[in-house]
């Protein structure tokens, strides 16, 4: 059998090469028990050093969670999962928790360093103006590392891990956290709910313009371990955030479950800009051992004139269910959600968004571009509703696919529900091929399929991409190709 | 510069071309004519290489070297170029992107530099201008909105920017007015040059009279079946193709 032996490895080669950034360090890490109970939450909130009314709040989490039954409507398929078969904290040892950079674990700055974290030439570049990006790595569950606190404290920027946020300050976490993703909200955030590990903070306060922006990346390393990343930002009155979440994880062969649970919170006069790029492991050949992610991100404009705007680019995970939300509460407030969802081999994509406009001249807009290619299937998944308070509220959805070869499959399913005669909500929707007429274009003038593929797609994301901080935007080009890579020929 | 021997080629198992020789030197333009469905376009996609087109017996020399195995990248990289009867429109890839993106893959084919951000502007610029391209154009969109006069355009624009040495115009007067037509053949007669080849594709004569060519060719049913001098041309348009497909019928 040794042609079959020969096939199985250059797969193999082959997967090893498509994911460039899989690879896992080998830190010793502190795990709770297996699965999921009383005990194990009371070991997190433990560990973490929590006061009781946190831990009362999980435990309640955890008693609805077991009322809920997994929600069944998006259109992915995967094996069920075992919740009680994996584990929902895991920690990098060498506790106490690192005074500064040096005495961060090496290895741990080694994977920044292959992920092209420039974390020790952020110090170096300490006195260059307009060029700070501010990076709450966040390693696994536990944060290891912050930058430039002084800097964002000196502008009184809060901007931490959540659990540094419940000790230093609990006032504000108790008063926001769970206020846009209520503990019941759905199966995912109120499994976070219950046993979410870390996360970041950010507090703008009144008037603040945030003095750069504000970044993490995190990425999945402990195997079979559920991340339950939570995330919670406020930007007070006339505040303003741009916050930067990008994320690659190491290869693995079992599925990893990830629910994470993001709440932004703008109040009046304040704006929040929350940007994406997302390439969790996204399985093998055969659509194997890549990351699951259902995750719950939702926006408050609580306040009058405020405006969220979500961008996002999504290449990675086996399965993505992901909508993030505007709740559209203050009068004149403004939703934006745009999206780049690309889909390759077995990968499935759901996701979309959900304005609700509540408060009266609100204001939405979404671009969304699929784009799949592969076996993928990629489904676009919005609601657009007017509550009957809500005069004047106006949304523009354009919503475009892309298809890539024979076999993959675009979907687009929009929900709209208007209970006010004076609101205009305008959807547009296209899918459309590569066409072979197109590629051989490209080619004649000197292209290979790669390179036209690459720059078809581009312009086809072109509006999204001009959304995203410039440095990102780059990256996220450079994401697309690479995730696209063989899916032509 | 371009030899076509015994070429033959089908489509989905239904053969289009049956046997066309042709060979065009350095420095002559040289013009197919022939009636619809003889294989014309069959022919120029042939020669770039288009995919869908199986080619079962024949070669396709440029400068002695046979280009039926190479990619159309490749192709182009050797300087061939073919102009397309209808360019396909790239939406959201501004004009100069999709310009600098396909220079400099050819140069990096060829081993050469990528063009100095500067000298490329300045190249298109100087082109753009001749063929009444304007600046806005040239930020927009490849070929999106653009009338058909304006992409054909853009593909001379193409052509006088990455030089090629083998031109191939596949119906470039197809859809043309006289003032288009006048532009387009300008921008193809300054790129004459002693090194350089055009084969010329139509199915009417007037094109001709604005490039006058050194040879005419005429092709039916897949073959090339008259060569002659630009006095071909004319008698075509006087007599039509009539005769010559009676004749490949007989």
């Amino acid at each position: 059998m040794p042609a079959v032996q020969e096939t199985v490895d250059r797969v193999r080669a082959i997967d090893v090469d498509q994911y460039r950034w899989g690879f896992s360090t080998s830190i010793e890490s502190e795990k709770a028990p297996k699965g999921l109970s009383e005990e194990v939450i009371g070991f997190i909130s433990g560990k973490k050093g929590e006061p009781q009314w946190l831990l009362d709040w999980r435990l309640e989490a955890l008693r609805r969670w077991r009322t809920l039954e997994e929600p069944n409507w998006a259109r992915v398929h995967h094996p069920k999962i075992e919740y009680d078969e994996l584990y929902y904290y895991a920690a990098p040892k060498k506790g106490g928790g690192p005074a500064s950079l040096d005495e961060v674990d090496p290895e741990l700055l080694k994977t920044f360093e292959k992920l092209g974290i420039p974390l020790k030439e952020q110090a170096v570049l300490a006195g260059v103006e307009g060029a700070r990006v501010a990076v709450d790595a966040v390693f696994d569950s536990v944060s290891v590392a912050t930058t430039y606190k002084e800097e964002l404290a000196k502008a009184g920027v809060i901007f931490c891990s959540i659990s540094e946020a419940v000790r230093e300050h609990p006032e504000l976490v108790r008063k926001y956290l769970g206020s846009v993703v209520p503990v019941t909200d759905n199966f995912f955030a109120t499994l976070n709910s219950a046993v979410f590990t870390d996360g970041s903070f950010v507090y703008l306060p009144k008037g603040v313009r945030c003095p750069m922006e504000l970044s993490t990346y995190f990425r999945i390393n402990e195997q079979n371990t559920g991340q339950f990343e939570r995330t919670l930002i406020i930007a007070d009155e006339g505040s303003y955030v741009s916050y930067l979440e990008g994320c690659t994880a190491p290869k693995r062969d079992e599925n990893q479950l990830h629910a994470a649970v993001v709440e932004l919170i703008a109040l009046d006069n304040a704006e929040i800009k929350y940007s994406t790029v997302q390439n969790w492991f996204p399985g093998d050949k055969e659509g194997k051992g890549g990351i699951y992610n259902f995750v719950t991100k939702r926006g408050d404009c609580r306040g009058k004139n405020s405006k969220i705007s979500w961008t996002q680019v999504e290449t990675g995970s086996a399965i993505t269910w992901k909508y993030p939300s505007c709740i559209l509460r203050g009068d004149n407030s403004q939703g934006e959600f745009y999206s780049i969802a690309v889909s390759n081999g077995h990968q499935q994509v759901d996701s979309g968004t959900k304005m609700l406009h509540l408060g009266k001249n609100t204001v939405s807009r979404i671009i969304s571009k699929g784009i799949a290619a592969g076996h993928s299937d990629n489904t676009y998944r919005g609601l657009v509703s007017a509550h009957r308070k809500a005069s004047g509220a106006r949304n523009f959805t354009n919503c475009d696919s892309l298809l890539i070869g024979q076999d993959c499959g675009a979907h687009t399913v929009p929900y709209i529900e208007s209970k006010n005669a004076s609101a205009v909500f305008e959807h547009e929707a296209t899918t459309s091929k590569i066409a072979e007429d197109q590629l051989f274009y490209c080619t004649q003038r000197g292209l290979n399929e790669e390179e036209a593929v690459a720059l078809i797609v581009n312009g086809f994301v072109k509006d999204v991409l001009q959304q995203l901080p410039m440095e990102f935007a780059v990256e996220a080009q450079k994401l697309i190709a690479v995730s696209l890579e063989g899916s032509v020929g | 510069m371009l030899e076509i021997r015994n070429l033959h080629a089908e489509i989905d198992g239904k053969p289009i071309l049956k046997g066309v020789t042709l060979a065009v030197k350095p420095g002559e333009v040289a013009a197919i004519m022939g009636p619809n469905g003889s294989g014309k376009s069959t022919l120029s996609y042939v020669i770039a290489g288009k995919d869908e087109y199986e080619v079962t017996k024949g070669e396709v020399l440029l400068d002695g070297e046979n280009i039926l195995g190479i990619d159309p990248d490749q192709r182009a990289a050797k300087g061939l170029f073919l102009a397309f009867q209808y360019p396909l429109e790239i939406p959201g890839v501004a004009t100069m992107t999709f310009l600098k993106a396909a220079l400099n893959a050819q140069r990096k084919k060829r081993g050469e530099e990528e063009i100095a951000p500067a000298d490329f502007i300045r190249s298109v610029n100087r082109v753009a201008d001749k063929l009444g391209i304007s600046r806005e154009m040239l930020r927009r969109a490849l070929n999106v909105g653009f009338s058909g006069g304006e992409k054909k355009r853009m593909e001379i624009l193409q052509m006088a920017l990455f030089e090629p040495r083998m031109c191939v115009l596949d119906e470039t007067d197809s859809g043309l007015d006289i003032d288009a037509l006048r532009i387009v053949a300008e921008g193809v007669n300054a790129l004459r040059a002693k090194d350089r080849a055009f084969l010329v594709i139509t199915h009417y004569q007037r094109l001709l009279s604005h490039i006058v060519p050194d040879t005419v060719h005429v092709m039916a049913d897949g073959r090339i079946v008259k060569s002659g001098g630009p006095e071909l041309a004319s008698e075509l348009e006087a007599k039509g193709y009539a005769d010559f497909a009676a004749q490949t019928a007989a």
